[in-house]
């Protein structure tokens, strides 16, 4: 029983989770994209300055275009990729599916938060192509670089206006995404889905949406804040007597340390909602591919909750150096480490998980090891940042940008890697391609490293981080060998991302016919249709843990949440009977 | 046998997952029992998480007001607040009165009773808001403007911030009155307008008594 | 279905094993080498703060350098060892005693780590400059540093922002009615006598800067409206280079200085030098 084909309006604007998250993932991919070559013309200009670039307006990249690049990087990256493919494209897509609900519990409202995030994808692309071009106070924005007008510098005027319209209006449309995601979990598990049930990329997803939803609510404040600063004369940020460019400037009695605070309070829980969803995915895949539970099920979970709440109480560790109290500092730094130990809980179980299983290499499978590889080193190197005095040395150069990039930049990218390799088949309905998808990843891993794990090295030597290039001062010479290293290294890495770009796109139209459950996993999203998990008009019903893997005296090396413990599949065949 | 995807889906036009089969397009929530007590509770979490967001926002913002009165520059002006202020709290506080007067009403399924006192909640609500307005109007007349000083900034950050989402309540009120919606129930419509209206009504009470200390 | 004929599944490949487990022993035995012979070392501290951030680093260094090591060779034997060759997978849920005990340890060792390099940060930053320290301003701004010293007697004059006028040679806008102000010494490069405590006043007229010497170990962020003391003393005399760290504009990467530590004469020599010029 079919209906007509829908028209394109109807799809575009549909309210079916399904096609909201794919929504998501292609934005997700368009952004980025163009965060990629951002950060090669960045990676270009640095070790080859004089050298004429496309997409550069002027040919020679000046230093105002390096550090719009450097803003316009960051931003794209952690908001429209990070935010959103993680939670956004993957969330909406599987949750669902994964608790046995039939939709996200609010699908129009689910809708506009897709519409609202492409608005202000469109809104912030749109600060390029004013005449003063992009902003340049970075992704982080600190007044008074970013709360006057471009009296600070190209690109604060309009572009910075933007820019900040464009957060605000994220802010919106990740609010609204968060409340569907926790409503969703709360009220629409299937009968026998407890929270002990739920599989961890649940557990993740609920957690990230509790930190966005508490975490946007105040960026959203602090913007208002900066945004009346910029255009309505106020001083929440600006202090009195600034002189810039020998102008004396109006107004004053503001806090530039008063934005920081505002703004790491969102921005540390920030980049756990990018990490979060990731973590849940590796366990996910972990445990799927090693055919074998989860080790210590409820310790990962308990783990990410305490990530969470930590997450929320030491934004500080990113003002050691900012003039905010020396105490304060050492406060900070103690729930910093601290939060070192949950997540450890969560790598020694992801350990603990391979360990005894019969562990099978296909590709989403790599992109989760090496998930567990790129965590280490990234948190590892954290623990340095962490220590104020140790970070004194180390603030605001590459060693930070190392350390960022290693769990977001890539650890991050290796969850959506790995789950759109894994969930492919059930979004399409075929398989990408094992060897491309492998090559894929020996290159990406490989290059990941080589490009980052260098910078740790400059970042010692005291390269300082946003830095146009290195004719300032003089020791920055000796550093370029790293540089055109990390360079080369970015650029081969890059490519490799065309294979996984074609083959997705090849697989879209002919990769292999998937089985409804060709990894032979568990969890709800794989059951084949409805009659597989007992739905008739009352849903399907869940019957046991996640992770049901090689359970001594069964049949297969998997037993299904939803198949009920007598072997029945359709609770209407029992009941016809 | 390939399993069939979201593609199949579109373009069969029908849905996929493990909910009950079809109608997923365009309608939102598919299952059966779309007025069942499950259903509606939804409506009631998201308002209390929507509520949890709002919490967080003004929190901030006060967080910054704390802050920024206590930065020792010396530039922060004590002014006195208009005394409309202490009106439109009353009118405020009325107004959720009369909002649990409605909704008790319904409840006990005195349906005149519930619309007419839900008239008065919507009338009294758009007093209040107007009553802000003339605040802000005896605000300008003493020469306190958006960027007179700190105080006056936040003064008017937390009424416009505060009084939009007030608009919105009012907006809901009227929509409650005349729409029929088609998911929730009459009850799970009033209630959540109500946990919004209630909430917006002790923040109120909180801004201005933050305020006042200035 | 048996676990054999499990149908889509392909094997452990023993080759995707030992090449991943290449990869994890190579990163291990790279950055173990790399931070083993210094081939990229912080240059050489120049005051006693300076090398209490250096013990603290080489702590901290062990301890995480321990924990990389282990767990991605731990990562690379796993896979090796339990790649599938037609096994069963153990099937175990966790082990609660194991897992209390690796995180006490993990919460031994880094909250142990803050505790120890508490002295380090608190000789800084807890502790005030040494009575009798040589008191210097920095203001900071769009993109240049500029070093006032109070001169013959001992005192800074008034500042007043709308009195900044770089072309005109006051660039840090001191008042020219303030006696005290007419012998002030105002430089754009730094200069501290060796083995003296030297605090440091940042300030900024624009938008945050920030102080960094690599050889001192020390930053400090320059806030505008702000006047934040760094105090430091340096125990060997050379130049060394000044930066700014914080994003400031288009000419960040530029703004530099120098700090020369010279000795006592020296810096005695320098002051007259100044001032007779000023």
């Amino acid at each position: 029983m079919s209906s007509p084909r829908k028209s394109f309006a109807a799809i575009l604007f549909s309210t079916d989770h399904k096609v909201i998250g794919l929504q998501y993932f292609f934005l997700a991919l368009a952004a980025v994209t163009i965060g990629v070559i951002l950060s090669l013309l960045m990676r270009f200009h640095l070790v080859w300055p004089a050298a004429h670039l496309p997409f550069v307006s002027g040919g020679i990249m000046t230093p105002e275009q390096y550090l719009a690049l450097v803003t316009m990087h960051g931003t794209i990256m952690v908001f429209f990729v990070l935010t959103t493919a993680p939670q956004s494209a993957f969330g909406n897509y599987f949750l669902p599916l994964q608790i046995g609900a039939p939709d996200m519990a609010f699908p129009r409202l689910n809708m506009l938060s897709f519409w609202l995030t492409l608005a202000a994808f469109l809104v912030m692309l749109s600060a390029f192509f004013v005449p003063a071009g992009a902003p340049i106070s970075g992704w982080t924005a600190y007044p008074p670089l970013s709360g006057i007008n471009d009296v600070t510098g190209p690109g604060e005027g309009l572009g910075q206006t933007l820019w900040l319209a464009g957060i605000l209006i994220f802010c919106i449309a990740s609010l609204l995404g968060s409340i569907n995601f926790i409503a969703t979990i709360i009220d629409l598990r299937a009968p026998g889905m407890t929270l002990m049930r739920m599989p961890l990329t649940v557990w993740a997803w609920f957690v990230t949406a509790i930190l966005s939803l508490l975490a946007f609510s105040v960026l959203f404040a602090g913007g208002i804040l900066l945004a009346l600063d910029r255009i309505a004369g106020t001083s929440f940020f600006l202090p009195a007597g600034l002189v810039v460019s020998g102008e004396l400037q109006t107004g004053g009695g503001g806090s530039p340390l008063l934005w920081q605070h505002l703004f790491w309070f969102f921005g540390h829980p920030e980049v756990y909602i990018a990490i979060l969803p990731g973590m849940g995915v590796v366990s996910h895949i972990l445990a799927n591919f090693s055919r074998k539970p989860v080790f210590g099920y409820r310790a990962m979970a308990f783990a990410l909750c305490t990530i969470g709440f930590l997450g929320f109480t030491l934004w500080g560790h990113h003002m050691f150096v900012s003039g905010m109290s020396p105490y304060s500092s050492l406060a900070f730094s103690f729930l910093t480490l601290s939060i070192g130990v949950p997540s450890a809980v969560k790598t020694f179980n992801w350990l603990g998980t391979l360990w005894g299983g019969k562990i099978q290499f296909h590709t989403p499978m790599l992109f989760a090891i090496g998930f567990v590889s790129l965590f280490v080193t990234g948190g590892l190197s954290g623990i340095f940042l962490a220590q104020p005095a140790i970070d004194t040395e180390l603030h605001a150069t590459y060693y930070v940008v190392a350390h960022f990039h290693i769990v977001m930049g890539v650890a991050a990218i290796f969850g959506v890697f790995a789950a759109t390799y894994y969930w492919f088949p059930k979004m399409f309905g075929r398989k990408m391609s094992e060897s491309l998808g492998k090559l894929h990843f020996w290159l990406t891993f490989v290059g990941a490293y080589c490009i980052f794990m260098p910078m740790h090295f400059v970042g010692i030597e005291g390269g300082v981080r946003r830095y146009a290039d290195s004719t300032g001062a003089a020791y920055l010479a000796a550093l370029q060998p790293l540089h055109r290293f990390m360079t080369i290294s970015a650029f081969i890495t890059a490519a490799a991302q065309l294979i996984f770009f074609s083959n997705f796109f090849a697989s879209l139209k002919s990769g292999e016919p998937a089985s409804a459950n060709p990894w032979n996993a568990t969890t709800l999203e794989w059951a084949a249709d409805s009659s597989e998990t007992g739905v008739g008009s009352s849903g399907p019903r869940v019957y046991r843990g996640p992770y049901e893997y090689s359970v001594p005296g069964a049949e297969q090396d998997f037993l299904p949440q939803y198949i009920a413990p007598d072997g029945a599949l359709a609770t209407e065949e029992r009941h016809a009977r | 046998m390939p399993a069939s995807t979201v593609l199949d889906s579109l373009e069969r036009g029908r849905g996929r997952g493990n909910g009950a089969g079809g109608g997923f397009f365009g309608d939102g929530n598919g299952s059966a029992g779309n007025h069942g007590g499950a259903a509606q509770r939804v409506y009631v979490t998201g308002m209390l998480i929507a509520l949890g967001a709002i919490l967080m926002f003004f929190a901030a913002l006060a967080s910054a007001w704390v802050v920024r009165k206590g930065l020792s520059n010396g530039d922060w002006r004590s002014f006195p607040l208009p005394r409309i202020l202490w009106l439109n709290t009353l009118i405020l506080i009325a107004s959720s009165v009369t909002l649990l007067h409605s909704r008790r009403s319904l409840r006990a399924r005195r349906e005149a009773d519930y619309r007419h006192w839900w008239r008065v909640t919507t009338i009294l609500g758009a007093l209040f808001l107007a009553g802000q307005f003339l605040a802000w109007r005896q605000m300008f007349a003493a020469g306190l403007f958006l960027a007179t000083n700190p105080g006056s900034s936040f003064f008017y950050v937390f009424t416009a911030a505060h009084g939009l989402h007030v608009l919105g309540g009012i907006a809901a009120l009227v929509a409650v009155a005349f729409y029929k919606p088609a998911r929730l129930t009459r009850e799970t419509a009033t209630q959540v307008v109500a946990m919004y209206w209630h909430f917006l009504a002790a923040i109120w009470i909180v801004i201005f008594a933050l305020l006042s200390r200035a | 279905m048996s676990i054999e004929s499990s149908g889509a599944h392909s094997r452990g490949s023993a080759s995707v094993a030992l090449l991943l487990a290449l990869v994890l022993v190579v990163l291990v035995a790279a950055t173990v080498y790399i931070f083993a012979a210094h081939l990229y070392p912080a240059p050489r501290p120049i005051s006693q703060e300076a090398v209490l951030v250096d013990h603290q680093y080489d702590r901290t260094l062990y301890a995480t350098g321990a924990a990389f090591i282990l767990a991605q060779l731990g990562l690379a034997f796993a896979i090796l060892r339990f790649r599938d060759r037609g096994q069963r997978a153990r099937f175990t849920h966790g082990n609660v005693a194991l897992e209390i005990l690796w995180t006490a340890i993990t919460l031994l060792v880094f909250v142990g780590l803050g505790i120890l390099g508490r002295r380090a940060w608190a000789d800084v930053r807890f502790a005030p400059a040494a009575s009798g320290a040589i008191q210097i301003e920095a203001t900071t701004n769009q993109f240049v540093y500029n070093f006032r010293y109070s001169g013959p007697d001992g005192e800074f004059g008034r500042l007043d922002p709308s009195l900044v006028n770089a072309p005109a040679g006051n660039p840090v806008g001191i008042d020219p009615n303030d006696p005290a102000g007419r012998d002030d010494i105002v430089v754009p490069e730094l200069t501290v006598p060796v083995n003296q405590p030297v605090e440091l006043l940042l300030r900024s007229q624009d938008v945050i800067h920030n102080f960094f010497v690599r050889e001192l170990r020390l930053q400090q962020d320059a806030v505008p409206g702000m006047v934040i003391p760094l105090h430091f003393t340096a125990d060997r005399i050379g130049t060394y280079e000044i930066v700014c760290t914080q994003l400031c504009g288009l000419g960040h990467y530029k703004m530099h200085s120098l700090l020369h530590v010279v000795s006592e004469s020296d810096y005695e020599s320098f002051l007259k030098r100044e001032a007779a010029a000023q």
